[in-house]
C-alpha cells in the first residue's frame, strides 16, 4: 500500500520536500525542478548512454511515482491469517516498497509479540514496527502480572486501542494471530480505522484486494493444517502475482497447542499462474547466453 | 489476647518493638465487632452471606446492603464499617472497569483480588491515611472456575473455599468445614450458610438481623445476583427449622 503523506526528505535535486503532500502531487516549484532535472538527465543520457535508458529515466520522473528513495517505507503487502482445526496460520508476502523500489524484497512482516500471538503487518512499515514493539511490551507486562500467557483477545484489543486512539497519525492494517488455552486458534483482524474483528479467516495489504472471491470460494470450516498452509501460500502467490507491491518470497507461521513453527517459501517454490515467468536466480544467466532467445507472446 | 502497646500504636507507620503494627491490628478489631459474613466455594460456584444486624426497627428491609456486584462475573460481602466497605467496592468496580477497557476481557478473579488488596494495603503505608476498618470476601466466577478470596484490613489477601469474618466467625469457620463443598452445588450450598448464619448468631447480645445471600453460579449464568427469593425464603425456613432442632436437644 502506498503512503498518503510523504515526509521530509531530500529529493535527489537536493530541495527539501513539502510535508503531507498527497501521492502524486507536487508544487509547482518542484515540479519545474523535477522537469528540469529529467530534461537535462535526458539530454546526458541521450549523448552518454543509450537513447532507450535516457528515455526511461526521463518516463520516469515524468510519470508521478517517482524514483524518490526518501519517501516513507510502505508494507504494500499482501498478509493472510486463517485458523484451522487446532491452530492458525499466518502467510505473508515479503516485499517492502519505497515508491517503486523495492526497499527490502526479503522481509518478514509476521512478527511476534508474546510465544503465543503473532501479528502479520501491512500499510507504513516504522507505524506497525512501533505498534509491535509498544504491544509486545504491554504484554510482556501483562503476562507477568497475570502468571499465565496472555489470550489472542487481549493482544488484538491492545493493537487496535493504540490503533483507533492514533488513528490520524498511524497508517497500520494489521492481522492479530494465536493460539490460548481458554480460545484456541483466533484470527483478529484490526484494519486501518482501529475496528477490531474477530475472524475465522482474514486477509489485508493492498494484495488482498485480489483475493476476496478466491476465499469466498476455497475457504472451509475445520481443515486441517496442511490444507490451511496449502491455502495460504497459494492465495498469497496468486496476490503476489497480480499486485505490483506484492512480491518476493511467502512466508508462514504456524502457532497452536505445540508452539509455533516457520517455514520459508522460495520464489522457486511457488506455483506460477497464467504467462508468469519463470524465475532466474540471475540475470547474468541471461546475459551471459551468447544467442538472446526470442520473446514469445 | 488483647494487649495495649503503649507509645506504639498511635501511628500506622510505627512498628512496635515485638514487629507488629498496632494500628492495623486495631483495625482488625472493627472487622471482628461487626456482624458475621460468610463465603464458600461449591463446586459449580460462590455463595456469600451476610448476617446484617439491624440497628433500627424503622430500617426499611432491603436497605444499608453488604453485599455488592463488582463486576457482571463477581461480588463482594463487607464486614466491619461500611463506609470504608463502600469505598473498596467502589475502587473494585473502577478496577474491574478500567481492566476491562484496556484489555477487553472481563478482569480475571485473582487480579481483581490482588488489586483490591494492593489498595487496602496502601492505606497502612502511610501516617495520613488510616486503615480501611472493613475485611472483604470477594466471590467471582471467571473463565478459571469460581474462585473465592478474602482481603483483611492489613491488605492480606489469601483463596479460601470457605472463608468468615466478624463476630461469629470462629464458629462459622468450625461449621464451614464440616461441608463437603467440593460436592455440593450452589443450590445446597445456599441452604447451608443460611443455617450457618442463624447458627452462629447470638439472640442474647444482637436482636434483630437480616439475612443477605447472595451467589454467582452455573445456575445464575455465572452473574453475580442476589439469590431468588423463592431460594431464600426456603432457606430461611430450613435454617429456622435447623435451629429449633437444636434448641429441642
Amino acid at each position: 500500500m502506498e503512503n498518503k503523506l510523504s515526509g521530509f526528505g531530500l529529493d535527489p535535486t537536493g530541495v527539501e520536500r513539502r510535508t503531507f503532500l498527497e501521492e502524486g502531487e507536487s508544487s509547482p516549484k518542484q515540479s519545474l525542478y523535477s522537469l528540469s532535472l529529467s530534461a537535462s538527465l535526458y539530454l546526458a543520457c541521450f549523448h552518454l548512454l543509450s537513447l532507450k535508458l535516457g528515455f526511461i529515466l526521463l518516463l520516469l520522473s515524468i510519470y508521478k511515482m517517482d524514483l524518490d528513495l526518501s519517501a516513507p517505507h510502505s508494507t504494500g503487502t499482501t498478509i493472510i491469517g486463517v485458523t484451522y482445526n487446532g491452530g492458525v496460520v499466518l502467510g505473508a508476502d515479503s516485499r517492502t516498497s519505497t515508491g517503486m523500489y523495492v526497499a527490502n524484497r526479503a522481509s518478514d512482516k509476521i512478527t511476534e509479540l508474546t510465544d503465543n500471538v503473532y501479528v502479520c503487518r501491512s500499510g507504513s512499515a516504522a507505524d506497525t514496527q512501533v505498534i509491535s514493539d509498544y504491544v509486545r511490551y504491554f504484554l510482556h507486562q501483562h503476562t507477568i502480572q497475570l502468571g499465565q500467557p496472555a489470550t489472542v483477545k487481549v493482544a488484538a484489543n491492545l493493537v487496535r486501542l493504540l490503533s483507533y486512539q492514533n488513528k490520524n497519525m498511524l497508517q497500520a492494517g494489521v492481522i492479530v494471530g494465536g493460539w490460548d488455552k481458554y480460545e484456541g486458534g483466533q484470527i483478529y483482524s484490526v484494519p486501518l480505522g482501529g475496528t477490531i474483528l474477530r475472524q475465522p479467516f482474514s486477509i489485508g495489504g493492498s494484495g488482498s484486494s485480489y483475493l476476496y472471491g478466491f476465499f469466498d470460494q476455497a475457504w472451509k470450516e475445520d481443515m486441517t493444517h496442511e490444507e490451511a498452509e496449502q491455502l495460504v501460500v497459494k492465495a498469497a502467490s496468486l496476490a503476489m502475482a497480480r499486485d505490483g507491491a506484492s512480491g518476493g518470497v511467502v512466508r508462514t507461521v504456524t502457532i497452536n497447542a505445540e508452539g509455533v513453527t516457520r517455514k520459508f517459501y522460495g520464489g522457486d517454490t511457488l506455483p506460477l499462474w497464467h504467462d508468469e515467468l519463470e524465475p532466474t536466480n540471475s540475470l547474468l544467466d541471461l546475459l551471459s547466453s551468447s544467442v538472446p532467445e526470442p520473446m514469445s507472446t | 489476647m488483647s494487649s495495649i502497646g503503649t507509645g506504639y500504636d498511635l501511628s500506622v507507620t510505627t512498628f512496635s518493638p515485638d514487629g507488629r503494627v498496632f494500628q492495623i491490628e486495631y483495625a482488625a478489631k472493627a472487622v471482628d465487632n461487626s456482624g458475621t459474613v460468610i463465603g464458600i466455594k461449591c463446586k459449580d460456584g460462590i455463595v456469600l452471606g451476610v448476617e446484617k444486624l439491624i440497628s433500627s426497627k424503622m430500617m426499611l428491609a432491603g436497605s444499608n446492603r453488604r453485599i455488592h456486584s463488582v463486576h457482571r462475573h463477581s461480588g463482594l460481602a463487607v464486614a466491619g464499617l461500611a463506609a470504608d466497605g463502600r469505598q473498596i467496592v467502589a475502587r473494585a468496580k473502577s478496577e474491574a472497569t478500567n481492566y476491562e477497557k484496556t484489555y477487553g476481557e472481563p478482569i480475571p478473579v485473582k487480579e481483581l483480588a490482588d488489586r483490591v488488596a494492593s489498595y487496602v494495603h496502601l492505606c497502612t503505608l502511610y501516617w495520613w491515611l488510616r486503615p480501611f476498618g472493613c475485611g472483604v470476601i470477594l466471590g467471582g466466577y471467571d473463565r478459571d472456575g469460581p474462585q473465592l478470596y478474602m482481603v483483611e484490613p492489613s491488605g492480606i489477601s489469601y483463596r479460601y473455599f470457605g472463608a468468615a469474618m466478624g463476630k461469629g466467625r470462629q464458629a462459622a469457620k468450625t461449621e464451614i468445614e464440616k461441608l463437603k463443598l467440593s460436592e455440593m452445588t450452589c443450590r445446597e450450598g445456599v441452604i447451608e450458610v443460611a443455617k450457618i448464619i442463624y447458627g452462629v448468631h447470638d439472640e442474647a447480645k444482637d436482636k434483630a438481623f437480616e439475612l443477605e445471600l447472595s451467589w454467582v453460579c452455573d445456575e445464575s449464568n455465572r452473574q453475580h445476583q442476589k439469590v431468588p427469593d423463592d431460594l431464600l425464603n426456603e432457606a430461611i425456613t430450613a435454617a429456622k427449622a435447623a435451629l429449633e432442632e437444636m434448641d429441642a436437644d
